[in-house]
């Protein structure tokens, strides 16, 4: 028996909750947020420090109660929230595969929203030698256990990957009376947000050391100590700079995946940076009807900007329901230029005003972003300066753009 | 003291195969194990391929046995209910001298009883594996792939259903004999006495023997490092691929697994500890360069683990020793058997080995049937691998079973709770993860790997203190937060 649902959002995260509610604010009733997890709010829920809302609702509050707010409203609203069901199949036809201990449900949606958010990279996946002792933990499964289980995952830790998670963990583990022996970063510059450097290591007195990685893990049993090395600009181990430090916890902060099995079952087309769908401007992938945003589309700094995201596609599923589809006949594919690393949306129909996120590759200093159509360039935006931890959002005026022609974003270096 | 007929020390391929072909006889066995669970070493740790005894010296045990297991493969699955698929393989070569190894191989395998050898054209590589890179081949109809884990577990389970004893985390470190000649084990502050005493430990095997009575032998570890990649691999490779092996290194070569990933590996050197698990990040870099030569298909970005596996290299006053031996010398050291130098084709062969472990027992006693014995061991039935029908029928007989713990894996509650009190039962999380392929997927265990701490705490009655990863003193924990 196939059951019959208008949209289903898979997640219900922060991404899941803000469509949802989005939608149903703009008039959807039949709405469904499928949620894997006992309790909705995705890892908003272990995210127990401050900072979150300062976009959305211009105030410092906690991940829980950034979470909690969109919980409420959604209940208020009626939205249904199926948890601890996990969505095992999608197809393109937007048939999903429910499971739960009730059962196997189908259920055939009209519009599917991808909101699964994403995973952490792992040990495996960055291949990082030596044995393999118990006390390696990536930074978001070491914030559960202490967050969510109140459990302490070791005593003495070194942190490799400045990633955001990793530097909230430090701090974490700071506070709960771990020492922290130091945060080591391949790369020469930070990856998390600055003002997790300054909050979270600066304050604690929390070293972070540049060009250097973990180059070999000791210990049978549990983690007996890691060494590690210097590396140079290609990020190359530079001999002789090893050096062994004793602790019994690795914390693993060394980037962030997301999370699209069920995006590419559907047969959505995939960007191989992102590692996610290639969406339009309303957030639409390549399967008609299928809708992606927050972290599953690409990984944000903030929930905050997750929220907002989800809420811009929440529109593009209105209007997909709604049989008034704004888009063009031909979409203009959105091309970049040296020093970009990626940028979201990649086709654009130029039917409405509509942003684009990007990031750079590297940190550059003063600079402007050019939008150019046929070597034109048809608007530009200063920035005193970016940085790969940041994404970067422009809005962009539809009426500028030529709708069906190849549209560039570029970066222009001051002082060139 | 606990008095036992049989005390098999090592719970590996070997120990479990022993183990579960003794239990069909009226006899009191043990098994003693130092680490926490079953395969936690050298049988959990290779290419996980069925063997089709074409790489092995003319008339070796090593031969005879590998081209004996390989053949009743299909039997032995079929009674422990554990994955297994002859998928053929596939050996390349380029060189003239590839071509004459290659046709040697062929002769040796025909002699040693490996049936379904012949040398295969380009094109009809293609056919096999249009990924693989080469100018000629050797076809091997017969080879497979199994899992190694599910194997020695249903071996290990099914000994245990038989009556056979598992005294686990009990280093051996004193044999001595009683009055009446019977040894009396020593294992971390457990005393078990035995009449007869088989060595199925393959690190500490020389060591085991020497207490035991015959000394001399001693090991090194043959060290073999593997990469895992992304199941989304898999597709493009159908069999296992390989180079031009010599008897005894098969090179590195890409293997599908029988849950679609790709393993790349190993290598062969020999190193002293073999208790160290260490990979070095040259030899990753190492094996993909290796493989690529074969199967062009390796990518970092695959990458989602890498492991390494030691097998036991035995050494006697001649040298190195080639062939397996399962050995017994009654003047010297009467109801000892050693079952010597386990390397690979030890996985396909376990059987046949166990087998001629229990001729040699024979041989010096009668032993009486157990009539009580059963084959059959039952496995557990895995959400990924069900219909949309059965897994429906499944949660409303068992709701657990619609409670999906890990995800990439796709494995329900219900599975993980059968792994912690199936008759071996687990106590580990990594013992888990072999009996379920939770934490075998891409995200390493980052989205179940706490559901699988509370659900061992709970089932058990452990505190989180209490829960170990994998080894001794692999605690996860180090209190509660204040």
């Amino acid at each position: 028996m196939k059951g019959n649902k208008e949209v289903v959002v898979i997640g219900g995260g922060p991404a899941g909750l803000a469509a949802a509610i989005a939608m149903r604010k703009m008039g959807i009733q039949d709405i469904l947020v499928v949620e894997r997890e006992k309790e909705a709010g995705g890892i908003l829920r272990q995210c127990i420090h401050d900072g979150f809302g300062l976009i959305r609702f211009r105030e410092s509050i906690s991940g829980p109660e950034y979470a909690d707010r969109f919980l409420r409203e959604a209940r208020a609203l009626g939205i249904e929230i199926r948890t601890n069901t996990t969505v095992v199949a999608l197809t393109v036809e937007k048939c999903l595969t429910l499971s739960s201990p009730r059962g196997l449900e189908l259920l055939q949606a009209k519009a599917v929203v991808l909101a699964m958010g994403c995973r952490e990279r792992t040990r495996g996946a960055l291949a990082i030698p030596g044995e393999r002792p118990s006390g390696v933990y990536t930074a978001g499964v070491a914030q559960n256990y202490m967050n969510l289980c109140n459990l302490m995952v070791g005593r003495k830790a070194v942190i490799l990957g400045s990633g955001d998670i990793g530097l909230i963990m430090a701090r974490r583990l700071a506070l709960e009376g771990v020492c922290v022996e130091g945060v080591y970063e391949i790369l020469p510059y930070a990856s998390g947000l600055r003002r997790n450097i300054l909050q979270c290591l600066e304050d604690y007195g929390i070293p972070l050391y540049l060009k250097h990685t973990v180059t070999n893990i000791h210990g049978k049993g549990r983690l007996t100590g890691v060494t590690v090395s210097q590396v140079d600009e290609h990020r190359n181990i530079v001999p002789g700079t090893e050096k062994e430090i004793a602790c019994d916890t690795l914390i693993l902060s060394v980037g962030l995946i997301p999370e699209n099995e069920l995006t590419k079952q559907a047969g959505a087309k995939m960007d191989q940076v992102t590692g996610a769908a290639v969406v339009d401007e309303f957030y639409e992938t390549s399967v008609a009807g299928i809708f992606a945003a927050g972290n599953v589309l690409h990984v944000h700094d903030l929930a905050d900007q997750v929220s907002l995201e989800a809420e811009r596609m929440a529109k593009g599923v209105c209007l997909y329901l709604n049989g008034m589809e704004r888009k063009a006949k031909e979409k203009s594919r959105v091309v970049f230029g040296e020093g970009i690393r990626y940028v979201v949306p990649q086709y654009v129909s130029g039917t409405e005003n509509f942003t684009f996120s990007f990031r750079v590759a590297k940190p550059v200093g003063e600079c402007k972003v050019l939008l150019k159509q046929g070597g034109k360039e048809i608007a530009q935006w200063k920035r005193r300066g970016l940085l790969p931890a940041e994404m970067e959002q422009i809005e962009v005026d539809c009426k500028t753009i030529e709708q069906g022609r190849e549209i560039e974003v570029m970066l222009a270096l001051e002082g060139r | 003291m606990e008095e036992f007929d049989v005390v098999i020390v090592g719970a590996g391929i070997i120990g479990c195969a022993v183990a579960r072909e003794l239990s069909r006889f009226r006899l009191k066995i043990a098994v003693v194990e130092k680490n926490l669970d079953v395969c936690f070493e050298t049988s959990g740790r290779n290419s996980a391929v069925l063997h089709g005894g074409f790489a092995y010296d003319r008339g070796s045990l090593k031969a005879q046995c590998c081209v004996e297991g390989n053949r009743e493969f299909e039997q032995v699955a079929k009674e422990l209910d554990i994955p297994f698929k002859r998928t053929g393989k596939l050996l390349v070569g380029s060189s003239k001298e590839d071509y004459g190894a290659l046709k040697e191989v062929l002769e040796q395998g025909r002699e040693n009883g490996s049936e379904g050898l012949h040398l295969v054209s380009k094109e009809e590589m293609k056919k096999l594996v249009p990924w693989a890179k080469g100018e000629i081949g050797l076809f091997s109809k017969n080879s497979g792939i199994m899992d190694p884990f599910q194997y020695v577990i249903g071996l290990a389970e099914n000994a245990k259903q038989n009556g056979v004893e598992f005294f686990f985390g009990k280093k051996v470190n004193r044999i001595t004999r009683g009055e009446k000649g019977e040894f009396i084990i020593c294992a971390e502050g457990k005393q078990l006495k035995s009449r007869w005493l088989v060595n199925g430990a393959a690190m500490g095997g020389a060591v085991i023997s020497e207490m035991a009575g015959i000394p001399g032998y001693r090991t090194t570890a043959g060290n073999g490092a593997y990469i895992v990649l992304d199941k989304h691999t898999g597709k493009y490779l159908p069999m296992p691929v390989y180079p031009v092996p010599n008897n005894s290194y098969m090179g590195v070569h890409v293997t599908p697994t029988i849950d679609g990933n790709v393993i790349v590996g190993p290598t062969g050197n020999e190193i002293a500890d073999g208790d160290d698990y260490g990979v070095a990040g040259e030899t990753i870099e190492y094996l993909a360069e290796s493989a690529s030569k074969i199967w062009p298909y390796i990518r970092k970005s695959d990458y989602i683990r890498n492991y390494c596996g030691n097998c036991a290299k035995w050494y006697d006053s001649s040298g190195l020793i080639y062939d397996f031996r399962v050995e017994i010398r009654d003047l010297q050291a009467p109801r000892l058997i050693n079952m010597v130098n386990m390397d690979s084709p030890a996985l396909t062969s376990a059987l046949p080995l166990a087998r001629r472990c229990v001729k040699l027992i024979r041989e010096r006693e009668r032993l009486e049937a157990n009539p009580d014995f059963n084959p059959i061991r039952k496995g557990i039935i895995r959400f990924s691998e069900m219909t949309d029908g059965d897994r429906q029928d499944k949660i409303k007989e068992n709701p657990d079973y619609g409670e999906i713990v890990c995800r990439c894996e796709q494995v329900s509650k219900a599975e993980i709770l059968q792994a912690i009190h199936n008759p071996l039962g687990t106590y580990t999380v990594a013992g888990i993860k072999l009996r379920t392929r939770a934490m075998m997927g891409r995200c390493q265990g980052g989205y179940c790997q706490m559901r699988l701490v509370k659900l061992l705490c709970e089932e058990l009655g452990l505190s989180e203190q209490e829960i170990i990863y994998e080894r001794k003193g692999s605690y996860m924990f180090t209190g509660r937060v204040r």
